[in-house]
């Protein structure tokens, strides 16, 4: 892939220099972002979700950030999750970028039309923002705002398909020529628990096919549905054509995870892992001993190219998190032999 | 009419089949169509469109029908619009994630789409929609593209067979 031309001029990259001397160890520059070069190297990924303060101080911004320092290889800013409003992602991954980090800032269908996306995209990438990850979104009754009017203008298909337009063809949706196109590495998500079961990967493939180059899944507490997930997922060399991490998460008590198990459509819960909880005297130490097992348990799966943590307000033990499952140092060494 | 909306994509092959006839007809009546011109045609059909599909699939008149490659489940239906298969929120009953009452209109598109004469048009990747169709009848869309099409053919043909006799 070409060195963006727009990357000297990039006003965030400035900022970057000094702060890169902060981040714990260089990739090589192979003019690809760091995310993408982490996977392309086959090392093991690790993502972690950043959720937007409700605030206008960007301190706010670093200090949940801080957090994943030297632990993750990318975090995602994202946008407007569970309809509330916070922070926008662009903002929050172009603060990030600022600081030497690599955001991957997620837009959703839910509250922009066709033109304010592309005009996003393009403003992102030329704040070096390289990641974008495109997801429909919830619907906005789940939210604070539910008197909100639900876009959906384009769904994260055809947002895949026009970004990747837009990269590829340096041309807008509406067929007009843009200039200097975005250097974008285009991500997804999938749900491999979700019911039909026929949908599982046909949704991922066609998501594939229309320019998703990673993908992050839902929660995953039920390896044995992930683990046959991948293996159809192998069958058709979906795994070869994008990156997967798959989605994880302590979970706090035995009580939230009943409860998203019955509330939460589409993330399934093992038996095992409920009861697991319910009988831990420390369940939320045990929450966190169940995702050092999963990651450990996914890792060995074919085709998983890393995970993506979701610890929603527990994000302070995530570091903790990755050091037990042992999966950074393990990629390193691998990177060094 | 939601027990109406059901019925159509438990009988999508057999609506299918009625709408192949129907449109055969429409195409029949084509220069009839040219005649009174579509542009006046417009408003009357786009009328009863509405109101027929609006009783069978509670279509929503998007102007780009996609009923044929969805198993007769109008995905204008989804409260997130979405015209490329469910989001990741159908419920595990099959009920829809924004409103648990309806079913997710991709898990009965799926159910109708095996009834179909070609039950992976399903998987097709479906453009963003032309919101200016909105409202618009796709039954004469449809119509005078089926004819452009045929007349193109034609005309291939036509140049094909001159060039056979040439030769
Ligand atoms: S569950 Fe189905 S109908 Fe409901 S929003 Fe998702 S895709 Fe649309």
């Amino acid at each position: 892939m070409n060195v963006h031309p727009a990357a000297s001029s990039d006003p965030g990259l400035a900022l970057d220099r000094t702060a890169v001397q902060n981040t714990e160890r260089p990739v090589p520059n192979t003019g690809m972002g760091r995310l993408e070069s982490v996977l392309k190297s086959g090392r093991f990924a690790v993502t972690a979700e950043l959720a937007p303060p409700d605030s206008a101080d960007p301190q706010d911004v670093f200090d949940r950030a801080a957090v994943f320092e030297g632990c993750v290889d990318a975090i995602n800013a994202t946008d407007g999750s569970g309809a509330n409003v916070h922070m926008s992602s662009v903002a929050v991954s172009a603060l990030l970028k600022a600081r030497g980090q690599t955001p991957v800032m997620q837009i959703s269908c839910r509250d922009r039309n066709r033109i304010a996306i592309q005009g996003d995209a393009l403003g992102a990438a030329a704040l070096g923002i390289e990641n974008i990850l495109c997801i429909s979104g919830d619907g906005v009754q789940v939210g604070d705002h539910p008197g909100a009017k639900p876009v959906f203008d384009l769904g994260s298909i055809s947002l895949l398909e026009t970004l990747r337009k837009m990269r590829d063809e340096k041309q807008f949706l509406s067929g007009r020529p843009l200039t200097t196109p975005p250097r974008l590495f285009l991500g997804a998500a999938a749900n491999p628990f979700m019911t039909p079961r026929d949908f599982r990967v046909r949704r991922l493939k066609l998501k594939v096919d229309a320019g998703a180059q990673f993908i992050q899944t839902q929660y995953c507490f039920d390896v044995d549905i992930l683990r046959s997930f991948m293996a159809d997922v192998c069958s058709q060399r979906l795994d070869e054509r994008a990156y997967i991490l798959v989605g994880i998460g302590p979970l706090a008590s035995a009580k939230s995870a009943r409860w998203i198990r019955s509330h939460v459509p589409g993330v399934h819960v093992s038996e095992e892992i409920v009861n697991r909880m319910e009988r831990a005297e420390k369940p939320a130490e045990e929450g966190r001993r169940i995702c050092v097992e999963l990651i450990q348990q996914i890792r060995e799966i074919p085709g998983v190219a890393g995970v993506h943590i979701m610890a929603a307000r527990q994000e302070r033990h995530v570091a903790d998190i990755v050091r037990k499952s042992g999966v950074r140092v393990d990629s390193r060494a691998q990177s060094e032999t | 009419m939601y027990v109406l909306r059901n019925w159509s994509v438990r009988n999508a092959g057999t609506l299918e089949w009625f709408y192949s006839g129907f449109s055969r007809t429409l195409v029949f009546a084509d220069p009839l169509f040219r005649l009174i011109g579509y542009e006046r045609l417009e408003r009357p059909v786009a009328a009863i469109e509405a109101s027929v599909k609006g009783l069978l699939f509670d279509c929503r008149m998007c102007g780009q029908c996609i009923l044929s490659k969805t198993g007769m489940s109008c995905s204008m239906n989804c409260p997130k619009s979405l015209r490329n298969g469910p989001c990741g929120g159908v419920r595990p009953n099959g009920m829809c994630e924004v409103k648990p009452e309806m079913r997710c209109v991709w898990v009965a598109a799926l159910d109708g789409a095996v009834q179909m004469s070609n039950p992976n048009a399903i998987n097709s990747i479906n453009p963003p929609l032309d919101r200016s169709m909105e409202g618009r009848s796709s039954w004469l869309r449809e119509t005078r593209e089926t004819v452009e099409v045929e007349t193109l053919h034609c005309l291939g043909d036509v140049n094909h067979s001159e060039k056979g006799e040439t030769v």
